[in-house]
């Protein structure tokens, strides 16, 4: 095989060396590759405008838990693999470790923090509870922003598609037919 | 009098702040000058550091190694083998050596740590392996007999890999240096494994070190002693720069260093006779302890005990050994040693009935365990032995023995018709028996002494236990135990933090023992608390009396008895009993198994909160499929070479079929409410049903995991293959 693999963290790595080798060539100062960057932002995240400087390496994740105090959102792998992170972006579903911070500028941004309206869970959460649909919680976040993403989205009938949809969000517990169980119930009522 | 709780499906205690992200686990948490720390880890299987040399200026770094130990250099455990930093020795890849630490995380993972070892030639071979962490024999009747009244004897190996626990949430810990000593918060099983192990290492005394369990993102096993190794490394860092310290794995450093299910090697030679009666039992396992002991010892133990499946035979010699290899050490997840045991067993036992000719239910009904008969170990079952009822229960249910000779036929048809060996996917189903015992082996629980306390609140009570809430609804189910007996509603119980500050030592939340013994000490701490109320609520008590703190400690039944000696007597307090059944497709083109239908029948005694056991017993069996089709830990040269999600593959919701499970009850007297115990049953039997399934779809497995690949092979080893050469 001539193809290197790089991870994803390895690229973000070498493409923002990238950038701050060529703006601090102009400054005229020599800096190490990984030296940060930072760019200012503007988003709504929860319904609430919200600025931000960002090192143009981190993740919206990383932003989302460090800089705003969104624990909600969780890391399980920060490869893109388990979907714990998953938010919404714009309304669609996204997973916030595999996309930078610095490319949400004027996006609209909802994470498990701002499902709830003035104290009422949303339906998703609500059939989470009375379904039992998660054990340990920690997949809990990802799995309600993907279920309440996909009651925006096409998708057919059947337990099976709602599994074909859901297929992209990782429960170690196996709480899986609780979780079906759950949207069923949530696309029923919504 | 409120309505009662136990049987009943009430609202999870932590139900609402795990939908609505308010749950806080450890990586959610800070501390004021919390530093980041990170773990310099062995890139060689074997040898001895020469030097170490530091690639970065470390001025800001706070940098520990085995010298800054004031205590022990150990995680304590049982055996006391495993370094918590290496000293010269390396045993195996990714063993902690050095720990640095900085404010700043980009700077962390920046510096360049280089180390020269001298290698020594590793050993990965657990079967021949020169050192045994612990051997263990059972004996009862004479195996030469058994032998001599056969007509038949069947032999066989089987082999079962490593497992990876795999919580989402991986494992983390805060340290923090306060009054002289240090508290560790973080993700763990059990609060007070780490309250000792802690003690050892720093050298301090019991109120100098206090531990807090936070939300915890699973466990499987997984958390059980790993926290002891990782909550001591926060901890020195934390010691030595007197400020809080922060240590949370990523996932690829979770895969590839901390413990996994131990592998397997079981041989079985098995006396029978003509009518499918067993004579003799002879098997020998090996497990594959990793480089140092952590939990080999009790793991070798379950697993033997549980090595002839639940089956009734005069003559049964039983062997078992873990032994050491330069890989990370393997240790505790779900179901600790029996899956291993009990696939070896189920397999063995379809190819028994194979080779006498009758079918997989026959053989299991001739010599399953009765009440009144005795286990391997001698232990007389009572009335709660249900291997009979679930196997009946679930062969009905699924109307087994109809498609079972169906699936038989279309084999044979097919291996006749190679122009049909292409036509879609082949399909199988397999049946798998086994019994699960609940709480510590033997002596366990005596020696823990467990204890549980009750405190009176104004509505009601409040439960002090170091069991620890992992997703599998601790504080829910007991909350209901205690609410019911003391006679108050399910919502006037609440639950304290597993804090070692706060709580006594209930001992380790695992061994299917939480609700069954922990839950049982609970009930009695409820039972006299209602007695010192007498007709006074808890109100009006607090008002006449003060406070009221009940503890109590944990009681053995004095029917049961052990030798540890001789390994002989009352293995455990009680058994669950399940029978599975698995329908799988092999697709032709891949190899690929798909199970499509999946039924379990599980006997627990009592359901305390049914949708609860449901959840143990589906999230169970998915992993017992994940366990049985998918998940193999590739070692490479003692090293994970797949330590992340896209090359080990765990279920999916598509990968998991719909699960049919029924609950059956049969109280055990001394369980609360006649509960068993639930969490580790249900990953015992899906990997020998799936397999069993694969058997008769005309694939000859004798290995886990059946990847595209054993599959493959193993339809070609099948002589009938000639047929269509």
């Amino acid at each position: 095989m001539s193809i290197t693999p790089i991870d994803r963290l390895e690229f973000i790595r070498i493409t923002a060396a990238a950038t701050s080798v060529r703006k601090d060539t102009k400054s005229g100062v020599s800096v190490a590759p990984s030296a940060s960057v930072t760019r200012a932002l503007a988003l709504r995240v929860n319904g609430e405008a919200v600025r931000l400087d960002v090192d143009t390496r981190v993740t919206l994740l990383d932003a989302l838990r460090e800089q705003l105090q969104l624990f909600g959102t969780k890391k399980g792998c920060d490869h893109g693999q388990c979907g714990a992170c998953t938010v919404h972006v714009n309304g669609r579903r996204v997973l916030s470790c595999l996309t930078l911070a610095v490319m949400h500028d004027d996006d609209d941004i909802i994470t498990v923090e701002g499902l709830e309206r003035n104290g009422v869970l949303h339906p998703v959460q609500e059939a989470f509870i009375e379904h039992d649909a998660f054990q340990c919680g920690y997949c809990t976040a990802g799995q309600i922003m993907s279920a309440a993403a996909l009651l925006n989205e096409p998708c057919g009938p059947s337990d099976d598609d709602v599994r074909e949809q859901m297929s992209g969000n990782l429960c170690r517990c196996g709480a899986y037919p609780n979780i079906v169980a759950a949207i069923q119930s949530a696309r029923g009522r919504a | 009098m409120p309505s009662r709780s136990v049987g009943r499906s009430v609202v999870r205690k932590e139900g609402r702040g795990k939908v609505t992200g308010a749950a806080r686990y450890i990586d959610d948490l800070t501390f004021p000058g919390l530093i980041h720390a990170r773990t310099i880890r062995s890139t060689i299987p074997a040898g001895e550091i020469v030097d170490v040399a530091f690639g970065f200026d470390t001025s800001g770094f706070t940098l520990v190694d085995y010298r800054d130990i004031p205590g022990r250099n150990i995680v304590a455990l049982i055996d006391d083998d495993q370094p918590c930093l290496a000293e010269r020795l390396v045993r195996h890849v990714a063993e902690p050596i050095l720990l640095l630490a900085h404010a700043d995380r980009e700077a962390l993972l920046a510096a360049d740590v280089r180390i020269r070892y001298r290698e020594a030639v590793p050993t990965y071979d657990a079967t021949t392996s020169p050192i045994a962490f612990k051997t263990i024999a059972i004996d009862k009747g004479r195996i030469d007999q058994g032998f001599r009244e056969a007509d038949v004897i069947v032999e066989g190996e089987y082999r079962t890999g490593h497992q990876e626990q795999l919580y989402i949430e991986p494992n983390g810990v805060i340290a923090v240096p306060e009054h002289g000593g240090v508290t560790v918060y973080g993700s763990m099983q059990c609060p007070y494994y780490v309250h000792r192990a802690l003690k050892v290492l720093l050298d301090l005394p019991d109120d100098k070190v206090r531990v807090v369990q936070t939300e915890t993102g699973g466990g499987f096993g997984g958390k059980e002693e790993y926290p002891s190794m990782i909550a001591g490394h926060a901890a020195l860092v934390a010691i030595k720069a007197q400020r809080p310290v922060k240590l949370v794995y990523d996932r690829v450093e979770d895969m590839l260093a901390t413990t996994k299910r131990h592998p397997a090697v079981i041989r079985h030679r098995t006396g029978v006779k003509r009518d499918g009666t067993l004579t003799a039992i002879d098997i020998d396992a090996v497990i594959d302890g990793g480089a140092y002991a952590t939990l080999s010892a009790v793991v070798l133990s379950r697993g033997v005990i549980h090595a002839t499946g639940p089956y009734r035979c005069d003559h049964i010699r039983i062997r078992g050994r873990a032994t050491m290899t330069n890989t990370p050490p393997n240790g505790a997840f779900r179901g600790f040693g029996a899956p291993q045991t009990q696939f070896a067993a189920e397999v063995h036992m379809d190819r028994i009935a194979e080779a006498l000719g009758i079918d997989p239910v026959r053989i299991r009904e001739i010599n399953a365990l009765r009440p009144g008969d005795r286990t391997a170990t001698g232990q007389r079952l009572g009335r709660d032995c249900s291997a009979l009822a679930v196997l009946r229960e679930t062969v009905k249910r699924t109307d087994f023995k109809r498609k079972w000779r169906a699936y038989a036929r279309l084999k044979a048809s097919r291996c006749l018709k190679a122009s049909r060996y292409k036509e879609g996917g082949s399909r199988g189903i397999g049946l798998s028996l086994f019994f699960h015992g609940a709480g510590f082996t033997g002596g366990g629980e005596v020696k823990l002494a467990s204890k549980a306390s009750l405190a009176l609140t104004d509505r009601g009570a409040r439960i002090l236990v170091a069991s620890t809430e992992i997703g599998q609804g601790t504080r829910t189910m007991h909350a209901q135990i205690v609410a019911d007996t003391l006679g108050v509603p399910y919502d006037c119980v609440d639950v304290n933090a597993a804090d070692t500050g706060q709580v006594p030592d209930s001992g380790p939340t695992v061994a299917s023992r939480t609700c069954m013994v922990v839950g049982r000490i609970l009930q009695r701490c409820a039972e006299d608390m209602r007695e010192r109320l007498g007709r006074l609520t808890p109100r009006e008590y607090l008002k006449r009396h003060g406070p009221l703190v009940i503890t109590r400690e944990y009681e053995r039944p004095t029917d049961m008895a052990w030798d540890d000696n001789s390994y002989r007597g009352d293995a455990y307090g009680t058994y669950g009993w399940a029978c599975d059944v698995a329908e799988i497709e092999v697709d032709r083109e891949t190899w690929e198994v798909k199970p499509i239908a999946f039924t379990t029948v599980h006997e627990i005694g009592k359901a305390i909160h049914p949708v609860l056991a449901l959840g143990q017993i589906e999230g169970g069996s998915a992993q017992g499929l994940g366990y049985a089709l998918l998940e193999e830990v590739v070692m490479r040269d003692g090293r994970m070479a797949n330590a992340q999600l896209t090359n080990y593959i765990i279920p999916t919701t598509l990968d998991t079929p719909p699960i049919d499970v029924v609950i059956l009850e049969n109280p055990y007297k001394h369980g609360p409410f006649g509960a068993k115990g639930v969490g580790e049953m249900p990953i015992d039997g899906p990997a020998p049903a799936a397999i069993n399934a694969l058997r008769n779809a005309g694939f000859d497995l004798r290995e886990i995991p059946a990847t595209p690949e054993r599959v493959m092979v193993s339809e070609k080893q099948e002589p009938r293959h000639a047929l269509h050469a």
